[in-house]
């Protein structure tokens, strides 16, 4: 599918500005990419968390279509419900207004992702339902104060893992959700970033075509929990693609394609050391850390080549 | 109106007066014993007798939180469940009843863990009792499924908007066959109608956004009109029972009052004991003892006035609780209760009973009496007090 820049220039902005994202949030960004292509006829629900909460303080809202927000790790669920709303309400011709298709999609952070809202992620995918599944991974719990999730690399810091005289951050490795999901056999799972537009434009474009249930994986550079620069957000999201921590792919019933294959990978470390919550492992003594960082990325980057190339015989 | 008398299950009634109601989605979990529940509905479904649509979760939390979102959808809605299922969506139900969704739900009464029981008691029902569903109580199968009937026009009158469980007992209403009258489809579809949602999720010419963050500034305000929806709730139960009465001959109201006329002593309680202690009221009577039941029906929104009125002047009350409230001063329905009658000068004691479906039997119904008149007659006895336990 073909992204055409000019048409999405000219789509409605659906998620109004003046909401209450930090500045420098490219979660905020993120969730505009995606309501431009997904346009009005669309239902969004939110997983408490950061753009739950930046979107809705009462009275104001920030969503010109339809959101609906009920708890943290639930999201999936009650879109799932909507979904079977619409389709039931469409059977018995009893909708609102006449719509042969409209567009169901759930977001959580990755607390509400990977760890407290995995069931009901695992279950409204498995079960079929015509929706998307947006995962903004900032890897950690930020809303509440950026405590550790499994979606924290190894040896970051944060309030629950923090860096101190005796521990150097997360001591475990992050969870690969993207392929938990990949495990659920649904027709579309895919990766990207929010630096990536036309990547994630084609893909949530891709995501809402399926018939049946879609994920999408986007990193979330987060300023505030990963300690940088505010202007520097995109940037990051880039590197992370060119450096492989976090790699452009997309799964469509089964097969892996790789987006983007950076010709000369640059060192995780670089990316690293503009991140605050990293700083800790370049301490002497802590070689070790860094080393087991780009040994983990070189692993999962090699697995990723294998995997296209064996979904692609 | 002539009505069809059938045998049925407590289960079975009940799954067909939610088929009446011709629900847009349906979303449980299985759970004993509210699993024959569930069964029956989705025979309906596969045979074609209904057109729901089936959402078949993972969990009761995604049960009560896929029933919010369709809900908020504007669909009409049920689910159903017992004990630790009702208590993994908790925090879901509050939100239900938050989000002022007309769900209705099935709640087979079965005692909470632990240690781990699946027969009777409302310790379930009354975990979720300040989460602000209105409970409707069910003394055996007739009523499960008159309560299943009324349910809808309930939760769904303007005024209400809010969430309904109808109670019954685990096993013994789930899973006793009982003769029952049921209405013909096309006079319940008539009863209850068209379901109209006041929002919806769905019109993409008129977005909503639902169940926004709320803080110190709205909050409080928001939990004022839902406390108001309990106050206009009594009349519009009292109006769909009135008009459920007409097309039935079966009056309901806040509670039954049997033999209460002219009782001195009386016994309140919730569910299918009720059976059981009007027999043995029955046979007091016989011997000239003045005794009555109170038998509630709605336990929230709790008709604290009605009970004042229908208590005040007895010589003696005593409340039975199927559930503990562990640390508390009684089991919730004495507390309730007690705190009713406050200035009434009317002796009042409590039992806490039958716990994880231990038989509530003629003879303990017998010793409540013989206690009632031992207090008519100025004896002491203790606040609370246990039936049919080894001590």
């Amino acid at each position: 599918m073909a992204v055409n820049l000019k048409q999405l220039t000219q789509n409605e902005d659906l998620l109004t500005g003046g909401h209450r994202a930090c500045a420098g949030c490219t979660g905020a960004n993120i969730l505009r990419q995606i309501m431009l292509t997904a346009g009005r006829d669309t239902v969004m629900g939110g997983a408490t968390g950061c753009m739950e909460v930046i979107t809705t303080i009462f009275p104001y809202t920030a969503w010109k279509t339809s959101f609906i927000h009920s708890a943290f790790e639930n999201c999936a669920a009650t879109i799932s419900g909507v979904e079977t709303a619409f389709r039931s309400l469409k059977k018995h011709g009893e909708l609102p207004v006449q719509r042969e298709k409209m567009n169901f999609i759930a977001f959580g952070g990755d607390g509400g992702t990977y760890d407290i809202g995995l069931q009901s992620l695992s279950g409204a995918m498995e079960r079929g339902h015509n929706m998307l599944y947006v995962c903004y991974d900032n890897e950690a719990y930020m809303n509440t104060g950026i405590q550790r999730s499994s979606a924290t690399p190894l040896g970051a810091h944060t309030s629950t893992a923090p860096a101190g005289s005796v521990k150097q951050g997360k001591e475990q490795n992050r969870k690969d959700l993207t392929k938990i999901l990949v495990a659920h056999n649904i027709p579309y799972v895919a990766q990207t970033t929010p630096y990536h537009w036309k990547d994630l434009a084609m893909k949530v474009e891709k995501a809402l075509a399926v018939d049946g249930p879609a994920f999408l994986n986007i990193l979330m550079p987060c300023t505030v929990g990963w300690h940088f620069d505010p202007a520097i957000g995109m940037e990051l999201a880039k590197e992370a693609v060119e450096n492989n921590f976090w790699p452009l792919f997309e799964v469509e019933n089964g097969v892996y394609t790789i987006n983007h294959k950076p010709k000369d990978p640059a060192p995780v470390v670089e990316w690293m050391k503009k991140q605050g919550r990293f700083k800790h492992l370049f301490k002497p003594g802590n070689e070790h850390l860094l080393e087991a960082s780009q040994a983990t990325v070189d692993r999962e980057w090699r697995k990723l080549l294998k995997l296209e190339a064996s979904t692609q015989e | 109106m002539e009505q069809k008398l059938v045998a049925l299950s407590g289960n079975e009634a009940v799954a067909y007066a939610f088929k009446q109601a011709r629900p847009h989605v349906a979303a449980a979990f299985p759970i004993t014993p509210q699993t024959e529940m569930m069964h029956k509905y989705a025979d309906f479904v596969a045979n074609g007798e209904s057109s729901t649509e089936m959402i078949l979760v993972e969990s009761e939390h995604s049960a009560m939180s896929a029933a919010i979102g369709s809900a908020a959808a504007g669909a009409r809605t049920f689910t159903a469940t017992s004990s630790a299922g009702f208590a993994l969506m908790w925090e879901v139900v509050y939100i239900a009843a938050s989000l002022r969704l007309p769900i209705c739900m099935a709640l087979v009464n079965r005692a909470l863990s632990g240690n781990i029981n699946i027969h009777c008691d409302h310790s379930d029902s009354m975990g979720g009792r300040d989460a602000g569903w209105i409970h409707l109580f069910s003394e055996n199968a007739q009523e499960s499924y008159d309560n299943a009937i009324m349910a809808w026009r309930i939760a769904e009158h303007m005024d209400v908007r809010l969430p309904v469980m109808v109670n019954y007992d685990g096993f013994i209403i789930s899973h006793t066959a009982d003769a029952l009258y049921m209405l013909p489809d096309d006079a319940a579809w008539k009863f209850i109608g068209k379901y109209n949602p006041a929002y919806t999720l769905l019109n993409p010419e008129k977005p909503i956004t639902v169940g926004p963050l709320d803080l110190t500034d709205y909050y409080f305000e928001h939990k004022t009109s839902q406390l108001a929806a309990y106050e206009k709730a009594p009349a519009i139960i009292q109006q769909v029972s009135d008009e459920f009465a007409e097309l039935t001959g079966r009056r309901y109201g806040f509670a039954e009052e049997y033999r209460l006329d002219d009782a001195d002593l009386v016994m309140v309680l919730l569910g299918s004991s009720a059976g059981t202690c009007k027999d043995v009221i029955d046979q007091y009577r016989e011997k000239g003892v003045k005794v009555g039941l109170l038998k509630l029906r709605t336990f929230r929104p709790f008709p604290a006035a009605y009970l004042a009125k229908v208590l005040g002047g007895r010589k003696a009350v005593c409340v039975l609780d199927r559930s503990a409230s562990f640390g508390g001063q009684g089991g919730p329905l004495f507390m309730e209760t007690r705190s009713a009658m406050y200035g009434l000068q009317v002796p009042v004691h409590g039992y806490i009973y039958g716990l994880g479906g231990r038989d509530f039997d003629l003879r303990q119904a017998a010793t409540v009496i013989e206690n009632l008149q031992k207090v008519a007659a100025g004896g002491e006895l203790k606040d609370i007090n246990l039936l049919g336990v080894r001590l």
